[in-house]
């Protein structure tokens, strides 16, 4: 298989007026021609950083890379050239946000925002052709090309966010990042607006990047699921893998011992007990081991290892074995 | 649109009428008989008595108002108590210079207000943010007859490039346009820096960006048209303020507009003038906000005419 | 953004009072202090003034003694009748700044009460109330300071109440918006829920919330008061002289401006300094009282 998107070892911070967030720690991830990607982690644990960075759009003078590379399809995110960055965006890589409601300009019409990537990367292509193309990519997310002469507060929230699915899609990128797609809405809408991004995802061969916080999501939606925790990525490898829970990470085991099982018999759920590390104030050695059951001395001395617990499922613990049997 | 537009001018009326009255009122009420101050300490007490009937002043107040508003319906302000003239014919010379002065004043804010706002936004926190900020914080504290004086001390009387005073030709125009600008342009520089950073930071700028656009473009095309919604606005309100400072700008220049004439008129209590005055720029003025409503509907699609 | 926590709920000064921590804040923008630092030094300068300079000095002619250049015994020299100009701005600025406390007090009270009363009670008040100060605010401020001058004459008391006319529908219109985003807000609701009394909501939780914006806007509208208090001296109508005034000064030495320009250029100046100070610690107050809007 191909590998589209490879980051190593990012570092990424974020100076603040009292302090300097790390919220990514040695990021390294690897995504595959064609798949699809689950990344997995709490609020502030870096999802969304890792998205902005690869598209060199992180906040200008708060954001900032201090290490590692970005290489996608054999070129070098960032030492790329203003130019190079402005062909990558929108037409190879295309970012969906969190948030339909604020992610469109409300004064410009829905279909000048489509058409807007055509413009931008097409730019010999017939205007009848765009409007042709911009018609074809409503009627595929479900809105009737009519209505793009309409402004953003003319729809509504799922609504908006195939408008947002239908931009990020039109140029047919090769890699998609998704993030959070459907936090902001209704759970009837988000099964929705997700199946027709893995149907769109299929048709034009993308990859996509799925940021979540769902594990469901996850299960349902993707190939491979990365989990992250204070800015690394502490397990990685096939949905099978993972989630067959015989060998995870304590964190990851923990993050299941959350999701009620509706097939056994009410047993209360079991939080993970703390709080995530302070991305500005992070502490030696393994970040989880805080709020680890199986925290040895060592564990908040050094680092430990991407170990590979089978071939293909990688586990950032000395004990990826026991890790996996604390599921008691 | 157009019945919009109907609607907002006949809520006009009210207010115009409120106004007036109210300055009438306070104007009839206030000690000191106009008539013997038109006539002067010598007259007897019948050529006051006389003069009073021919004001009107022997009528009860609100007589008095409704009649010099019937008369301004027809077009007729009334006459001037101490100079003799018709107002309408001296206003009909004067307005024309204090609305292009005015008109002037504000293109100079807009002009150069807008683009030093967005240069600041964009060098954010830089050498160039500093400055402009600063300077037009200067601007706006500065009165603006000492703006106006210390432009005369400059332009005019070092360098003899402008003149002082007078509205003979156009460059006579330069400097009062421009000192009556001052803290509007100021304002319109520091409203747009600061919505444009508000809007340079929101989602749909990073969407503008994403898309691969080019700087320039996010900023001219997807956030400047989104922050410019709070600069019209403070547009409106700087023209009610441009006209008021008119008055103070047209005194420093001599500047033959309705400014100066009217603080003549205040100083003597020629109230035929006074009221004509406030007549006049309260319809200017509600015109103004009329138009910068109508201009926020076009440049915002969400905002509807009609509720408010 | 997943990156950005709330930190200032989890801060140790959370148990502080709400006034405490603006003042937290406020102290950490440089810009707000200096201009605190300015107009507090203003203020005791004008108020101690009978203490270093005398009043003779700002009001006394003396043909002899026009015109003469700043020197250690006339900081900033003498006008054409020989006064200094040095106490005359010192004494001006006393007016100045006293007329400015006195014009926004009267606004700020009548304004919070009007505004106060049209949001909270709405309806037909909430109309007549906002009607008149639409009535108000059609004509420029100054205008309406000009005409209610021109109507009562010239004289400190007249211009104080000349000034607040024309400042009162600002304020009022500011405390009638925070009122209403108030008024429909959870915790009020709340509050009401809970069978709590008009009156109470209203001094309770109402008056509180909506003090910092409103209190911004007497400092905002202080920098213009003053300003017009200026103007209206420069044009003739404002306090009479030979009282010092600063916009009298620059009017009185408008015509020596060729030959003397220290003596329009200085009190200008201080005008300026004395608004631009204002200013900063507006901003300097609405940054701290409401660190969101931060820019």
């Amino acid at each position: 298989m191909e590998k589209l998107l490879e980051i190593n070892n990012l570092n990424v911070v974020y100076y603040t007026d009292e302090s300097v967030v790390h919220a990514l720690n040695d990021f390294s991830l690897e995504v595959m021609k064609g798949e699809t990607l689950g990344l997995v982690g709490e609020t502030g644990a870096g999802k969304t950083t890792m998205a902005l960075s690869t598209l060199r759009l992180l906040p200008e003078q708060v954001g900032k890379i201090t290490g590692g590379t970005i290489c996608y399809r054999g070129m070098d995110i960032l030492n790329a050239g203003k130019k190079q960055l402005r062909d990558l965006r929108g037409a190879e890589i295309s970012m969906i946000f969190q948030d339909p409601m604020t992610s469109l300009n409300p004064v410009m019409t829905v279909g000048d925002q489509i058409k807007e990537v055509l413009d931008l990367h097409f730019p010999d292509m017939q205007p009848r052709e765009k409007n042709q193309k911009v018609d074809d990519i409503l009627k595929l997310v479900g809105i009737a090309p009519e209505r793009k002469d309409q402004f953003p507060h003319q729809f509504s929230g799922g609504m908006k966010q195939r408008v947002v699915i239908a931009m990020a899609l039109i140029a047919e990128p090769k890699l998609l990042l998704a993030d959070e797609p459907t936090t902001a809405l209704d759970v009837t809408i988000q099964a929705q607006i997700l199946a027709l991004m893995k149907e769109l995802k299929e048709k034009f061969d993308s990859a996509m990047v799925l940021i979540t916080h769902d594990l469901g999501i996850v299960a349902e939606f993707c190939d491979r699921i990365a989990v992250i925790y204070a800015g690394t990525v502490i397990e990685s490898g096939t949905v099978e893998q993972v989630f067959s829970q015989t060998k995870n990470h304590p964190y990851t085991a923990g993050l299941f011992r959350c999701i009620p099982d509706l097939t056994t018999t009410a047993k209360r759920l079991t939080p993970i007990p703390g709080y995530m590390a302070d991305p500005s104030n992070l502490p030696e050695g393994c970040k989880f081991a805080e709020r680890c059951k199986n925290c040895q001395e060592r564990c908040r001395k050094e680092e430990p290892p991407m170990n590979e617990a089978e071939p293909g499922h990688f586990i950032k613990c000395f004990m990826p074995e026991k890790g996996g049997m604390t599921n008691e | 649109m157009l019945k919009y537009t109907m609607k907002r001018m006949v809520l006009m009326i009210p207010v115009i009428l409120g106004i007036t009255f109210l300055v009438f009122l306070v104007l009839s009420i206030a000690p000191g008989d106009p008539a013997l101050l038109v006539l002067g300490g010598q007259a007897t007490a019948a050529e006051i008595e006389q003069k009073r009937q021919e004001l009107g002043l022997d009528q009860p107040v609100v007589v008095q108002y409704v009649k010099y508003m019937l008369g301004v319906l027809r077009g007729d302000f009334g006459t001037s108590w101490f100079q003799g003239f018709d107002v309408m014919e001296e206003f009909s010379h004067r307005i024309p210079y204090t609305l292009s002065l005015g008109f002037l004043a504000m293109m100079a804010a807009i002009i150069i207000g807008i683009p030093t706002g967005v240069i600041a936004a964009v060098r954010h926190n830089g050498m160039t943010d500093y400055v402009v900020t600063f300077l037009s914080l200067l601007l706006s504290s500065a009165p603006a007859f000492w703006l106006g004086m210390m432009y005369q001390l400059f332009f005019a009387l070092r360098l003899g490039v402008l003149p002082a005073s007078g509205a003979d030709s156009w460059k006579h125009f330069v400097l009062p346009a421009l000192s009556l600008a001052g803290g509007n342009l100021a304002s319109n520089s520091r409203v747009t820096r600061t919505w444009l950073l508000d809007v340079i930071r929101s989602d749909y700028v990073r969407t503008a960006r994403a898309k691969g656009n080019k700087e320039s473009t996010v900023i001219l095309k997807h956030a400047l048209r989104n922050s410019l919604l709070p600069v019209i606005t403070q547009i409106g309100v700087s023209f009610s303020i441009v006209m008021g400072g008119s008055v103070v700008t047209e005194t420093v220049y001599s500047f033959p507009g309705i400014g100066s004439y009217l603080i003549n008129a205040v100083k003597t209590k020629d109230i035929p003038i006074v009221m004509a005055c406030i007549i006049i720029i309260a319809v200017v003025v509600g015109i103004i906000n009329l138009v910068v409503d109508l201009t926020y509907a076009l440049v915002d699609p969400r905002v509807q005419l009609g509720d408010s | 953004m997943t990156k950005k926590k709330n930190r200032n709920q989890t801060s140790p000064g959370a148990k502080k009072s709400k006034w405490a921590l603006v003042w937290i804040r406020f102290r950490k923008n440089k810009l707000a202090m200096v201009g605190l630092t300015v107009l507090v030094i203003l203020l005791l300068a004008a108020l101690l003034a009978p203490l270093y300079i005398d009043y003779s000095q700002a009001t006394k002619q003396s043909i002899r003694e026009a015109f003469e250049p700043p020197s250690s015994r006339h900081l900033f020299g003498t006008d054409q009748y020989g006064r200094d100009l040095f106490a005359r701005i010192i004494y001006g600025g006393r007016i100045s700044l006293f007329a400015g406390l006195v014009t926004m007090g009267i606004a700020f009270l009548c304004g919070i009460t009007l505004g106060g009363s049209a949001g909270f009670f709405g309806g037909r008040t909430d109309t007549i109330i906002m009607r008149f100060c639409d009535v108000l605010m059609s004509v420029p401020g100054i205008l309406l300071s000009m005409s209610i001058v021109a109507a009562l004459g010239q004289g400190l008391i007249k211009m104080l109440i000349a000034l607040s006319v024309s400042q009162i529908p600002r304020q009022a219109r500011t405390a009638r918006a925070s009122v209403m985003t108030l008024r429909n807000q959870e915790f009020i609701e709340a509050a009401r829920c809970c069978g709590t009394s008009n009156r109470r909501i209203l001094f309770k939780h109402i008056i509180p919330n909506v003090l910092g914006p409103l209190i911004v806007g007497v400092m905002m509208g202080l920098g213009g008061t003053i300003l017009q208090i200026a103007s209206l001296g420069f044009l003739g109508i404002g306090i009479a002289p030979p009282t010092p005034e600063w916009g009298t000064i620059i009017s009185e030495n408008q015509n020596n401006l060729m030959y003397y320009p220290h003596l329009g250029i200085i009190p200008g100046v201080f005008i300026m300094i004395a608004v631009l100070s204002l200013n900063f610690v507006g901003d300097g107050l609405r940054d701290a009282l409401d660190p969101k809007m931060k820019n």
